[in-house]
């Protein structure tokens, strides 16, 4: 579904990815893990188009599409969905009016007809009831007001709303008390087919033990230095990074 | 011939027009600004309050005081487009500045209370307005010496002791110029008794695309525990230039809203002034205006804290875009007998465009030891971080700029009480800047 091949970015003149190979497909789980400033987040912003982030070499291939030719809206309409490290607080628009635009657009782009506001609604309630959600919510402003855990499992539902095909969880966990964090990976657990993927970018291995990964992959200095099953995130739980950092020195040097 | 001395001249014209009412009390005070306006100049950038706002382009034509023009007939039709709907209100429509009985509804009132016009009541009860017109508002300028040189008709609403006037009044004042420039004057008053209420909302537009020149002045009395909400929305064509100075006194205990929106006018400048003339006030202005194009929009506002333990609130945000220059000079004097005044001050500005600029003044005075006071500037564009955030679920980019407008306008529009004319506004705000809407429903 999602090819990654030698991706390789800048932030503010800086090189963060220096060469990015991955290969995901439906149906899969990749967590990918790294201590911080190893250019997670740039990887999550590349694949989404952020401005912010110049894309100064490699491919990215989404379905067989050129990924980085489209604009990040039209990524979206593909099928492409961040779940925020930090989402954006929209004093002024409501839920509703905002997933009901984001929707519509989507469907636009697909070529299928505007929800009914009674199909939009219900579309609402059913996705709300899963994330145990208090539908009011839906009538307040976006993300304004909410605590750090209400806004991440905002993200989730937008997530249930537009309902994509290729997900990227840019440390959801961060901030998440135990029940929050049980709440969001269900959500994530409930969506989960095999027809669509999930990259999880997380720091620890915590929520690694709600939303289980085929794959691990460790980034470092902008690179994938060991991928390996599930179990390696524990070993990084258990070891920490430096082990890692260790041993590539020693390839390095070999 | 200059303006000043086409004025002049316009100003025999009229005084022939008045015949009986040569007399009147007002047309002494008439005689004496148009003596004033005789000494004094139109400012110029070289005068402090005007350093930012060129009226040089106002004075080389030759607008004509309504009084002497033809005032156009409009029908009930015609006029239904400018007017915000969808709440029960009283309505007084003004063209050019003259009160139009045909197209104004004013339903019935409570005993005492006047709604109507400053031309009907110099003839019928001047003893009730006597004590206020030009007595709340001095001539600051030649602006408001021409204004008050002229001044004949306009809103006077009156709301005697205990009354609170249930529904809003609507007033539109529609301008115009058909064949010949027009100067439209309207002398507006409002009077609030004491533990009164009343909310009004000026709605100023303009017919046509020609240009013509409205200056207004407003005076608003504020008795002891009174509430007075005036809302002004200014949606003059782009043309004209548009001028007002809003003076309110306030006593004992009262609160003034003024909410001050503008999307109109080539040339547009606002004084909003407030006398805290008793303990106990609170004062709020909210401000929100939106240029494109070319437009010059000067806000100054000032608020003299000349009595302890009053509090004013100050918002004013604007969006500018293309080549639009906006101003904003707030002063907030604090005197000596005013201790424990609570003053705060913000102006954000948001530029849509490389070439739009602003020029933001705050200007505190505080005399006072014991007082709170703050203010702060901040000009910027929209966050780029939220526009990706909102592109990132699907939304096309002038989508999301409209929403992020619509996000920052937000916390001036949350203040209007009235929901439909939040509604309408915010419809204005994206058909003023020619971006997509947002049906936020």
């Amino acid at each position: 579904m999602l090819s990654i091949k030698n991706i390789q970015a800048n932030v503010e003149g800086k090189e963060i990815l220096k060469g990015i190979n991955l290969e995901v497909k439906a149906g899969e789980v990749h967590a990918i893990m790294g201590p911080n400033g190893s250019g997670k987040s740039t990887l999550a912003n590349v694949l989404t188009g952020n401005k912010s982030y110049e894309v100064t070499g490699g491919e990215v291939l989404f379905d067989g599409k050129n990924l980085l030719e489209l604009d990040t809206e039209t990524r979206a309409r593909e099928g492409m969905f961040l779940a925020f490290q930090y989402p954006v607080e929209i004093p002024g628009i409501s839920n509703a009016t905002f997933l009901k635009t984001a929707l519509n657009e989507i469907r636009k782009y697909k070529g299928e007809a505007e929800l009914t506001p009674k199909q939009f609604l219900e579309k609402i309630k059913e996705k709300a009831k899963i994330l145990g959600l208090d539908e009011t919510l839906i009538s307040r402003y976006v993300n304004v007001g909410f605590s750090g855990g209400e806004k991440k499992r905002n993200e989730i539902f937008q997530m249930l709303m537009l309902e994509p095909k290729f997900v990227l969880l840019d440390e959801t966990d961060s901030g998440l008390d135990i029940d929050a964090l049980r709440i969001v990976s269900d959500g994530v657990n409930i969506y989960k087919n095999g027809k669509n993927a999930f990259l999880v970018i997380t720091h620890y291995q915590r929520l690694l033990n709600y939303i289980q990964p085929d794959f691990v992959h460790v980034l470092y200095k902008g690179r994938i230095i060991k991928s390996g099953g599930k179990e390696l995130a524990l070993e990084l739980e258990e070891k920490g990074y430096d082990w890692i950092k260790t041993e590539e020195v020693e390839t390095e040097n070999t | 011939m200059t303006g000043k001395e086409f004025y002049i001249e316009n100003f025999n014209t009229f005084q022939k027009k008045l015949n009986g009412q040569s007399k009147s009390f007002l047309n002494e005070i008439r005689k004496e600004a148009m003596n004033r306006l005789t000494e004094l100049d139109f400012p110029t950038n070289r005068n402090e309050e005007w350093k930012y706002t060129n009226v040089s382009p106002i004075l080389k034509q030759n607008f004509i005081p309504a009084v002497n023009t033809t005032i156009p007939k409009f029908t009930k039709e015609e006029i239904k487009k400018f007017l915000f709907n969808d709440f029960d209100c009283h309505l007084l429509v003004f063209v050019n500045g003259f009160f139009s009985e045909e197209l104004s509804k004013i339903s019935l009132l409570p005993k005492g209370v006047i709604v109507g016009s400053l031309k009907k009541i110099l003839k019928e009860n001047p003893e009730l307005i006597s004590g206020y017109v030009s007595k709340i508002s001095k001539i600051d300028n030649a602006f408001n010496a021409l204004n008050t040189a002229y001044a004949l008709d306009g809103l006077v609403v009156i709301v005697p002791d205990g009354i609170a006037l249930e529904k809003p009044i609507q007033v539109l004042y529609l301008n115009t110029s058909e064949n010949e420039l027009v100067l439209s004057l309207p002398r507006n008053l409002i009077v609030a008794g004491k533990n009164s209420q009343v909310s009004v909302i000026a709605n100023y537009n303009g017919y046509g695309e020609k240009v013509y020149f409205s200056n207004i002045i407003t005076e608003v009395f504020a008795d002891e525990n009174s509430i007075v909400d005036l809302c002004k929305v200014q949606n003059e064509n782009e043309n004209s230039y548009h001028i007002e100075k809003v003076q309110a006194q306030q006593k004992k205990n009262s609160l003034f809203n003024h909410y001050n929106v503008t999307f109109g006018g080539a040339i547009v400048r606002n004084d909003i002034n407030s006398l805290l003339d008793g303990e106990n006030t609170e004062t709020h202005y909210y401000g929100l205006y939106m240029a494109n194009g070319k437009q010059h929009v000067d806000n100054h506002t000032f608020i003299d804290h000349a009595k302890p333990n009053c509090m004013s609130n100050e918002l004013y945000k604007g969006i500018l875009d293309d080549n639009s220059r906006g101003v904003f000079n707030g002063k907030i004097i604090v005197r000596q007998d005013a201790q424990k005044t609570n003053a705060y001050q913000q102006n954000k500005t948001i530029l849509l465009s490389k070439s739009a600029t602003i020029d933001t003044k705050p200007q505190l005075e505080i005399f006072a030891d014991d007082v709170k006071c703050s203010h702060g500037a901040t000009v910027g564009h929209l966050d780029e971080t939220s526009e990706f955030y909102i592109r990132s679920r699907g939304v096309p980019q002038e989508l999301a700029k409209s929403m992020l407008i619509r996000a920052f306008a937000n916390d001036v529009i949350e203040t209007i009480k009235i929901e439909p004319l939040k509604e309408q506004i915010n419809h204005m705000i994206f058909d003023h800047l020619h971006r997509i809407e947002i049906e936020n429903k």
